[in-house]
């Protein structure tokens, strides 16, 4: 169709006019008013827009010619989620390039083609919309779902498992003021214990980096000075090769798992595990 | 020839939240292509050290996660970017211990380490790229 492959090429000929009323156009709605995007962020995401949209939208066809222009406006709508954009204003940052490109068809195109054009282009940026606002749904989706894990990391006790040993499960991401929380709670408790052991257990963290590393040191220092001494137990088989490589050392007595620490534990406090279970008899199965 | 295949992901890094994310990202993806556990965690645990060197060093920055395909193999790779003050001594901030913060300074060698690729360009003023992948 010739008309689409005008617009194609009056916007690419117009494109940092059209750009710049576009931001101008965005600024008035307030899109900026926040704070959590630049004004030169903003220019280079409607700038790249026009460029995709120059070479995909305005030829005939299907979405399936869309990628490009999806994929762009896919990770606009999600990074505009995250930093907490409601969903109008999401979706009006391509809602807002209508009034420019009218203005631009209005003088460049002939009064035949304008209406055809304008219809087109209208549909055109519609879908687009909706597509916005449907990414930006489901990415606050994925924004709830992780924040339902974080609180769930934050119920992270201080378990007493005997006289003066006491157990510190962690789970989940330790990069965070939680971590500081965590390991105060631990000092606390082996104060109000007069604990001699603390077994920290990492079991449930999925990534052991420096950060976490330099945690862990700093607590078993810290429980050192207090008169405890801690044991670190649940280091996962791949987490230990990453620590290697990562040149990490925790210098600190380190078991498989819990039951092993604790195992350890007793014997190091004087304490022996009996069964009182009669000894099974040879020959019952 | 390494062809990056599929979709990749601009993520940005502005705060420990995003450290997150970007672990998380990366994690899905290596399970995506296939790597194996221990594969799996060298990767995310050498993002989360770059990540976090982008946030506190550079100043933020963001990272662009990419499949790549060469030959049968899959792989990931990561670039991470910022327009931070750049590493004036790249050869001393890539040594085991060496910190200007008070850090471990494990990161950079470790997260070489823990990769296939690493590539690293730093300009003064200018700010940090660095670039790294592993394979199935
Ligand atoms: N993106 C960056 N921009 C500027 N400087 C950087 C950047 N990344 C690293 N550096 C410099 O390189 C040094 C070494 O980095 P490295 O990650 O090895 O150690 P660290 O971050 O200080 O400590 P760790 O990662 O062990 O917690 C840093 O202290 C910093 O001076
Ligand atoms: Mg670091």
């Amino acid at each position: 169709m010739t008309n689409e492959k005008d617009l194609s090429r009056i916007v690419t000929d117009n494109l940092g006019e059209v750009t710049r009323e576009w931001v101008v156009k965005l600024k008035a709605d307030g899109t900026l008013q926040t704070g959590r995007i630049k004004e030169s962020e903003l220019e280079t995401e409607c700038r790249r827009f026009l460029e995709l949209a120059a070479s995909e939208m305005f030829k005939p066809g299907d979405s399936a010619q869309l990628g490009p222009i999806h994929d762009m406006l896919g990770s606009l709508s999600r990074s505009r989620a995250l930093q907490g954009f409601t969903p109008s204003e999401t979706s009006n940052f391509v809602l807002a390039v209508k009034l420019p490109l009218f203005e631009l068809i209005g003088r460049q195109l002939g009064p035949a083609e304008q209406a055809q054009t304008m219809m087109a282009l209208t549909a055109f940026i519609d879908r687009l919309a909706l597509f916005t606002i449907e990414t930006f749904q489901r990415s606050r989706e994925e924004v709830i779902i992780r924040q339902q894990r974080e609180i769930a990391e934050l119920s992270t006790p201080v378990v007493r498992l005997w006289g003066g040993i006491l157990a510190l499960p962690l789970i989940g991401t330790l990069d965070s003021e939680r971590t500081q929380v965590v390991m105060e709670n631990l000092l606390q408790s082996i104060v109000e214990y007069s604990a001699e052991i603390a077994i920290i257990d990492i079991t449930g963290v999925p990534t052991v980096d420096t950060l976490v590393a330099q945690h862990l040191l700093k607590t078993v220092a810290a429980a050192r000075l207090m008169g405890a001494d801690c044991l670190i137990s649940g280091i996962r088989p791949q987490i230990a090769q990453t620590m290697v490589h990562l040149g990490v050392e925790l210098n600190v007595v380190s078991k498989a798992s819990l039951a092993d620490a604790l195992a350890l534990a007793f014997q190091r406090v004087g304490l022996r595990v009996i069964s009182t279970a009669p000894e099974p008899r040879a020959g019952l199965a | 020839m390494t062809v990056p295949t599929g979709r990749d992901d601009v993520m940005s890094i502005r705060t420990a939240d995003d450290v997150v994310r970007v672990r998380q990202e990366v994690r899905s993806r290596a399970l995506e292509i296939g790597l194996g556990l221990v594969d799996q965690t060298k990767i995310v645990t050498a993002a989360s050290e770059l990540a976090r060197n982008t946030l506190d060093y550079g100043g933020g920055g963001e990272v662009r996660i990419e499949i790549v395909q060469n030959g049968g193999r899959r792989g990931v790779r990561l670039t991470f970017e910022d327009n931070g003050p750049g590493i004036a001594d790249i050869e001393l901030a890539m040594k085991d211990g060496y910190s200007s913060g008070k850090g471990l300074g494990l990161g950079l060698s470790g997260a070489r380490r823990l990769s296939n690729e690493f590539s690293i360009e730093s300009t003064p003023g200018v700010g940090t790229r660095i670039v790294i992948a592993r394979w199935t």
